[in-house]
């Protein structure tokens, strides 16, 4: 009901567009009056005049619609101790009222025997409730309807008296189209203060339960020791000192990342050179996408891949040669993470020894240099700044990764730096802190986002100095 | 000359090691791929038992009369264990049991639908392809083997036996598998289907994109035509170019905390994941539709000012037409992106056993990728076929998403 509602603005609006241009036009042509704007624009002035009010009053009513159910239905007649409920009691209450209101009006035939228990469950007022509900959305949804054609077209049909010669639209409606587009370009900014502030809000949360020093200094990370003992003393204390220590979220991390850059930095270098380089124009247009097909696979598809075939092939391969090996080490996600950065770090790499003049191979060349000898003599260094850079970028990736750990890393905290072992990862304590039930007044939930706090500062500082360096570097050769 | 002729050797070497290298690269895309198209497969054939079923109006609690809403709430339960019986006679309680299992749970769901459809048929007898159980189905397959010992197989003999008995009289058949197209997920694979998945991720990436198109065109339009150099600007440029590289698991917590936190929006619903992947996919979107502007020449432009033209008439007439095919392919791309994510998906509940197909963007739901996270952690063997065919079918949709991307890029995009 409500989205048809916005369709009928939407259309109403286009339909006024036409009126507002008519009535423009006849200004001209039979009142032969001079207008101060093309004709378009006394109707694009007309859609204005619609669209901004009515889309803010449909938001509000959307967005209210629930607590407006609410008042309906929680009043202290029909519940007398209504006053005495809990938040969730009333949450439950109004649950069950409206799966009520779905069957409550049903005639008997249409009745399964699961509809006939829940009503037959009900008790008398919660009956009422479901039939109030009921009439009240019926009600609800025809007047939304009512309101969004007779709110458009007297809007309508105010902007229409308003167009006369005197009326300038054309400034009026740029002044509008530069707001908006002005608008749109700050909602960027607004996403990453909004990422900032919904983590730092939860973090502070989370530091009231859990000493700061202890969370960054602690080397034992165990979150299930977060429990409520008694109501009155709340949270064991020496429990939680030693629950959330983030050091070896943070060890198993840049093991995982290791792995992978050992893997994704020379192949992705590599790849790079031999296709900016040595690759004939036929070779580079059949392997540069097929490599670039591995970038746009679904991450999860990796994390299937390293949990399904690559870990139980390297423990296989470990205890061959006698070495044990665990079934989640971190070698198999740090191996599947690598191999999906390796087109991220070659089609950086790429650009950026492309990016590099020819007058410097040229010059390698003319002093008798073979291809190899001006690649890692000349070009190389010439490009460092910019794979530094593209480095820089492919770690922010690694560690921000998430399924490929979720899936093939382990959940268990490990201080250790062999590969060998099962390590876990900060996205992974992110993701299993999380799913389940989300409490808000827990550390167990709240400290995912002290979590993610951290990691949001770790890949913004790559990230910055990245593409700082490039952004450096594309100057030098520009 | 040895001198030259090492350089010459080092040349080679080094040549061969990057091409190695390169090679090894292409070898892991055709490692990945072969592995799931061979688990995966499976998926879209069933195995089905043929039996005679009579819809006994004892057994059957509604009547041909009874409207089509009240058929299908009903429960069929009973005359599924009548129909098990009537095809295996003189079972007792315990054998039942183990021959009842051969078939799929769901049995009553498949005699629901024949009901719903066609009401007069109770009363009378048909022959139907009943879905087997996935246990059986993965024997029939051969991806469980038969010749382990007893205690070892999800199978056993007494079980076996019926089936080659079934088999003899050629009553075991593998027909397509429309129910993985047409299905909810379900707790048994041999009716898990990708269907409500699908619809969540298309009402996801619905609400994406009337999120991130408009802004992002909008907010490029406004960067690339509108402002003037300035620390503003520069503040934007790095915030964006950060924001593209912020890991998905951050715009998932945003979304958890802010939009279901803070403005109290619905878990696990497609609106809110949606809306997530849209600021997600905003940067990109940004980032190519600058490109595309930029790379319309200034004489445009120009010209468009020279005859009278005012800014916006300028932008919006002239050089927007022109750099929209860009734009929509930076788009489509950045969809595609979105479309595989799956972190952003787990931070909004967006991982629930979901058995209903999402009707609309407020119903609770999963989406592709989620789905194929929660079915790889389910430890049957009939759900890793369905993982890996959840996967071809993703790929499949990244692949005809980018290829529309590329198609319009060198059908409508304009070289200067």
């Amino acid at each position: 009901m409500v989205y048809v509602s916005l369709l009928l603005v939407f259309l109403l609006s286009y339909f006024f567009y036409f009126i507002g241009k008519k009535r423009a036009l006849n200004l001209t042509i039979q009142q032969k009056q001079t207008l101060t704007a093309l004709p378009d624009y006394y109707g694009y002035y007309t859609v204005i005049i619609i669209l901004i009010p009515a889309i803010l009053i449909w938001f509000f009513l959307l967005i209210f619609k629930s607590n407006f159910q609410e008042i309906f239905v929680m009043s202290p007649l029909l519940f007398p101790d209504i006053e005495m409920w809990s938040a969730s009691k009333t949450g439950l209450i109004m649950n069950k009222v409206t799966n009520l209101s779905h069957v409550v009006n049903l005639p008997e035939i249409d009745l399964s025997v699961g509809d006939k228990s829940i009503l037959k469950m009900a008790s008398e007022s919660e009956l009422i409730a479901a039939k109030n509900l009921a009439g009240f959305d019926k009600i609800y949804g025809w007047a939304n309807i009512t309101l969004f054609i007779i709110l458009p077209v007297l809007l309508g049909f105010i902007a229409t008296r308003m167009i006369s010669t005197k009326l300038n639209a054309q400034p009026i409606v740029e002044r509008v189209i530069s707001y908006v587009i002005k608008g749109s370009s700050y909602i960027a900014i607004l996403i990453t203060f909004g990422i900032f502030f919904s983590l730092i809000f939860e973090a502070i949360n989370f530091f009231r339960y859990v000493n700061f020093i202890d969370f960054f200094f602690n080397t034992s990370w165990n979150p299930n020791r977060a429990f409520v003992i008694n109501a009155t003393e709340g949270f064991d204390q020496e429990a939680l000192k030693d629950a959330f220590g983030f050091v070896p979220l943070l060890t198993g991390t840049i093991l995982i990342a290791t792995v992978a850059m050992i893997v994704a930095i020379p192949l992705g270098l590599l790849t790079a050179i031999y296709l900016a380089e040595y690759a004939s124009t036929r070779v580079r247009n059949i392997a540069k996408p097929i490599i670039e097909i591995l970038a746009g696979i679904p991450t999860v598809v990796y994390g299937f891949f390293a949990a399904l075939s690559l870990a139980p092939f390297i423990k296989d391969v470990g205890e061959s040669v006698g070495l044990p090996v665990s079934a989640e080490s971190a070698l198999a996600a740090g191996l599947a993470m690598g191999v999906m950065i390796i087109p991220f770090v070659s089609s950086l790499s790429d650009d950026v020894i492309k990016a590099v003049p020819n007058s410097l191979r040229d010059g390698a060349y003319a002093l008798g240099a073979t291809k190899s000898e001006t690649i890692k003599k000349v070009v190389l260094p010439a490009a460092l700044a910019g794979i530094m850079g593209s480095f820089l970028l492919a770690i922010s990736r690694a560690i921000g990764e998430t399924m490929i750990v979720v899936m093939a890393a382990s959940l268990r905290a490990n201080l250790t730096f062999n590969p060998l072992e099962p390590a876990t990862t900060i996205t992974t304590q992110i993701v299993t802190s999380l799913i389940g039930d989300v409490e808000f007044d827990n550390p167990k939930t709240l400290v995912a986002f002290a979590l993610g706090l951290t990691l949001f500062i770790m890949t913004l500082i790559l990230n910055v100095a990245a593409i700082l360096i490039v952004k450096k570097y594309r100057e030098k050769y520009d | 000359m040895t001198d030259l002729s090492k350089r010459l050797a080092a040349e080679k070497r080094f040549k061969y090691i990057a091409m190695f290298a390169m090679c090894l690269s292409l070898f892991f895309v055709v490692i990945l791929m072969l592995k799931i198209f061979t688990t995966g497969s499976g998926a879209f054939i069933r195995t089905t038992i043929e039996a005679s079923v009579y819809f006994d109006p004892n057994t059957i609690e509604v009547t041909n009369e009874s409207s089509i809403k009240a058929i299908k709430k009903t429960s069929y339960v009973n005359l599924a264990d009548q129909i098990v019986k009537d095809n295996h006679p003189n079972l007792n309680d315990e054998k039942f049991i183990l021959v009842r299992e051969m078939y799929t749970r769901k049995f009553d769901f498949q005699l629901r639908d024949y009901i719903a459809n066609d009401p007069n048929i109770i009363g009378k007898t048909i022959l139907m392809d009943i879905t087997a159980s996935s246990d059986l189905d993965q024997i029939v397959k051969g991806n469980y083997p038969r010749d382990v010992p007893e205690a070892q197989r999800k199978i056993n003999d007494y079980q076996l036996s019926v089936l080659d008995s079934l088999d003899a009289d050629g009553k075991i058949s593998s027909t397509f598998n429309l129910w993985f197209f047409t299905n909810g997920d379900s707790r048994d694979p041999e009716t898990a289907g990708i269907l409500g998945a699908l619809m969540g991720s298309f009402y996801a990436l619905l609400i994406c994109f009337s999120f991130a198109f408009p802004v992002g065109l909008l907010a490029s339009i406004y960067l690339e035509e509108f402002v003037r150099p300035g620390k503003l600007t520069d503040f934007i440029e790095v915030n964006i170019n950060n924001l593209a590289a912020v890991p998905s698991i951050v715009y998932g917590l945003l979304g958890l905390g802010m939009l279901i936190g803070v403005f109290g929006m619905p878990y696990q619903v497609p609106l809110v994941g949606g809306l997530v992947l849209g600021f997600m996919t905003l940067p990109t979107i940004i980032i190519a539709s600058r490109a595309s502007l930029r790379s319309v020449p200034p004489s445009i432009r120009e010209a468009a000012l020279a005859v009278g033209a005012t800014k916006t008439q300028t932008v919006f007439h002239h050089v927007i037409p022109l750099s929209l095919p860009g734009s929509l392919t930076g788009t489509i791309i950045g969809m595609a992106q979105a479309l595989g994510e799956t972190a952003p998906l787990l931070m909004v509940g967006m991982v629930a056993f979901v058995m209903d197909i999402p009707g609309g963007a407020l119903d609770p739901a999963t989406g592709l990728p989620s789905q194929i996270y929660l079915w790889s952690e389910s430890a049957e063997r009939g759900f890793l076929e369905k993982t890996s065919a959840g996967i071809m079918l993703l790929l499949g949709f990244l692949i005809t998403m980018n290829t529309i991307a590329v198609i319009i890029r060198r059908k409508l995009e304009v070289k200067w």
